[in-house]
């Protein structure tokens, strides 16, 4: 019973990855950068939520009508103004800024917000719950199961039924062509960048009510986040999905077994994935 | 004669510290079937490359329609009327056959193209609309190519190695699409190996040698042995 339970709250735990990692995987699709900030992103989303909701005084999830657009644009400037010139034939330049810029986001929130871990209230809703046979699922972790497939679903839709989405994957495929056909490379990454810290914002939101958070938890967040890209297999986003799911459930299976071992577990499961399947469960973008 | 739609003046083009182009001039007319002939290394996809804005040269030395493009950026071209067929077709992998050619239209400029008159052009690309455009046979991913660069209603379209690696019948079947396409008053560049073809479907030709000009003339007028010397560079 112990391991029924496990494997559903993991589940739903997996959610929170997927998001985690949603942004993470278009923007590698994209333009074939790994943002180390991404983390540091999600807890910097976090941060506005709390700042909203304290400023409103609106429930969590209704801040996230003020920080997703606050995200994405956030998002379209950084990638314009700094994340455009670091794109070329070397893979280093971008990772060194994007590591300089989770290090500038973690002082800064220091700065802003002290070091003292911070939560978000979302009243009755943190601790609902629904039965279900012998098993308690938590409202929260449903919600966000629920965004993640939301999220995930949407972002489906603008890759393959949207004039952006072919942009996209046209831009993705070869640069140069794609700007043969009218398409602003920078624009278009731009828009990828505001849409990946749109799916941030929601990630941060849902932290922040789930767990505190303070400005130096982000690492941890993109290692989730970029072991469930892994295991889901590069540019799948609902292979992304299932990474986290499989994430979360070797993380709290792993808990219930012995309560030190749910990060380990965890890690344990994505390399023994990254050695059996170097490219991840369902990849779809090679090279 | 007409008003050339596009001018090059004294083109250089580098890769790095490499010089691809020494001082390349060159005029296109409106309405002008233009060939361009060379050896393989000759410089003629660079200049194409040059011209579409993929390769940055100094503003003055290119001049489509009037204007100095040579530092433009190459959407902002493709915007202005230039279209480019590129060597290899190079279709979006990830995109359907529609899709390459839908993208190809996002330009959003007026004109007689839009996708029912490519399928018109093309019909076997309405048959296989939905498929992946990697699943094309060579020739059929040219017409993609093709009708992906008209979808931009250009004023201007450049074709680079327009018969590279297709069947005879195919080429056949490509050429005789030619002249509906430039007929509507379309300019033209055609980079093609294949010299006869070249000279029979051009008014004027141009042939490169080692990034230079080494030929130009009137494709019924230049002979064999001009262009047996312009193209190896043999006395
Ligand atoms: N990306 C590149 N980097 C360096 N040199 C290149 C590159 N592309 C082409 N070249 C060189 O530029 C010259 C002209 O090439 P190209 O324009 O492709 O010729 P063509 O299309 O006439 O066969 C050749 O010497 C070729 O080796
Ligand atoms: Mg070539």
């Amino acid at each position: 019973m112990d391991l029924v339970n496990a494997v559903v709250q993991g589940t739903l735990l997996g959610g929170l990855y997927a998001l985690f990692a949603a942004g993470l995987s278009l923007i590698f699709g994209v333009m074939r950068l790994v943002n180390i900030a991404h983390g540091d992103l999600i807890v910097l989303a976090a941060y506005l939520g709390l700042t909203t909701t304290a400023a409103l005084g609106v429930h969590p999830l209704v801040a996230l009508i003020v920080v997703v657009p606050a995200m994405a644009g956030i998002g379209y400037v950084l990638q314009r103004a700094v994340l455009n010139h670091t794109l070329g034939d070397d893979i280093l330049p971008p990772l060194l800024v994007t590591f300089g810029l989770s290090v500038i986001i973690q002082n800064a929130l220091l700065e802003g917000y002290s070091a003292d871990p911070q939560k978000m209230d979302a009243g009755a809703l943190e601790t609902a719950s629904v039965a279900l046979g012998p098993l308690s699922l938590g409202v929260l972790p449903l919600l966000t199961f629920a965004f993640a497939i939301a999220v995930i679903a949407g972002l489906q839709w603008v890759f393959y039924r949207t004039p952006l989405g072919r942009a996209f994957r046209a831009t993705s495929d070869n640069q140069d062509i794609a700007q043969l056909m009218g398409l602003n490379k920078r624009h278009v990454f731009g828009m990828a960048m505001a849409l990946a810290l749109a799916v941030t914002a929601v990630a941060g939101i849902l932290l922040g009510i789930r767990t505190s958070f303070d400005p130096s938890v982000g690492g941890g967040r993109l290692i989730f986040g970029f072991e469930a890209v892994i295991i889901g297999g590069l540019g799948n986003l609902w292979g992304t999905l299932v990474g986290g799911v499989i994430l979360g459930v070797a993380q709290t299976v792993g808990a219930t077994i012995n309560p030190g071992w749910q990060l380990l577990a965890g890690h344990i499961a994505f390399l023994v994935i990254l050695a059996v399947r170097p490219n991840g469960l369902f990849p779809r973008i090679s090279g | 004669m007409p008003e050339p739609i596009l001018t090059l003046r004294g083109l250089d083009a580098f890769y790095g510290d490499f010089q691809a182009l020494y001082g390349v001039d060159l005029t296109v007319s409106e309405g002008e079937v233009l060939a361009i002939i060379g050896a393989n290394g000759a410089g003629k996809t660079t200049l194409l490359r040059s011209i579409s804005g993929l390769i940055g040269n100094m503003a003055e030395q290119v001049q489509f329609r009037g204007a100095s493009i040579g530092a433009e950026r190459p959407d902002v071209i493709a915007q202005m009327g230039l279209a480019m067929v590129p060597e290899g077709r190079q279709l979006f992998p990830s995109l359907s056959v529609a899709e390459n050619l839908m993208i190809g239209g996002r330009v959003n400029r007026e004109g007689p193209w839009n996708l029912r008159k490519v399928y018109d052009l093309f019909p076997i690309l309405e048959e296989r609309k939905a498929q992946a455009s990697t699943s094309l046979s060579g020739g059929q991913q040219q017409m993609v190519a093709i009708g992906r660069a008209l979808m931009a209603n250009p004023d201007l379209i450049m074709f680079d190695e327009i018969s590279l690696g297709l069947a005879p019948v195919i080429i056949r079947d490509i050429y005789k699409a030619l002249p509906g396409i430039v007929g509507g008053g379309m300019s033209a560049v055609i980079v093609e190996q294949d010299i006869t073809k070249a000279l029979e479907v051009s008014s004027r030709v141009y042939c490169l040698q080692e990034g230079r000009v080494s030929l130009e003339g009137k494709s019924d007028a230049v002979s064999r042995e001009d262009i047996a010397r312009a193209y190896f560079g043999v006395e």
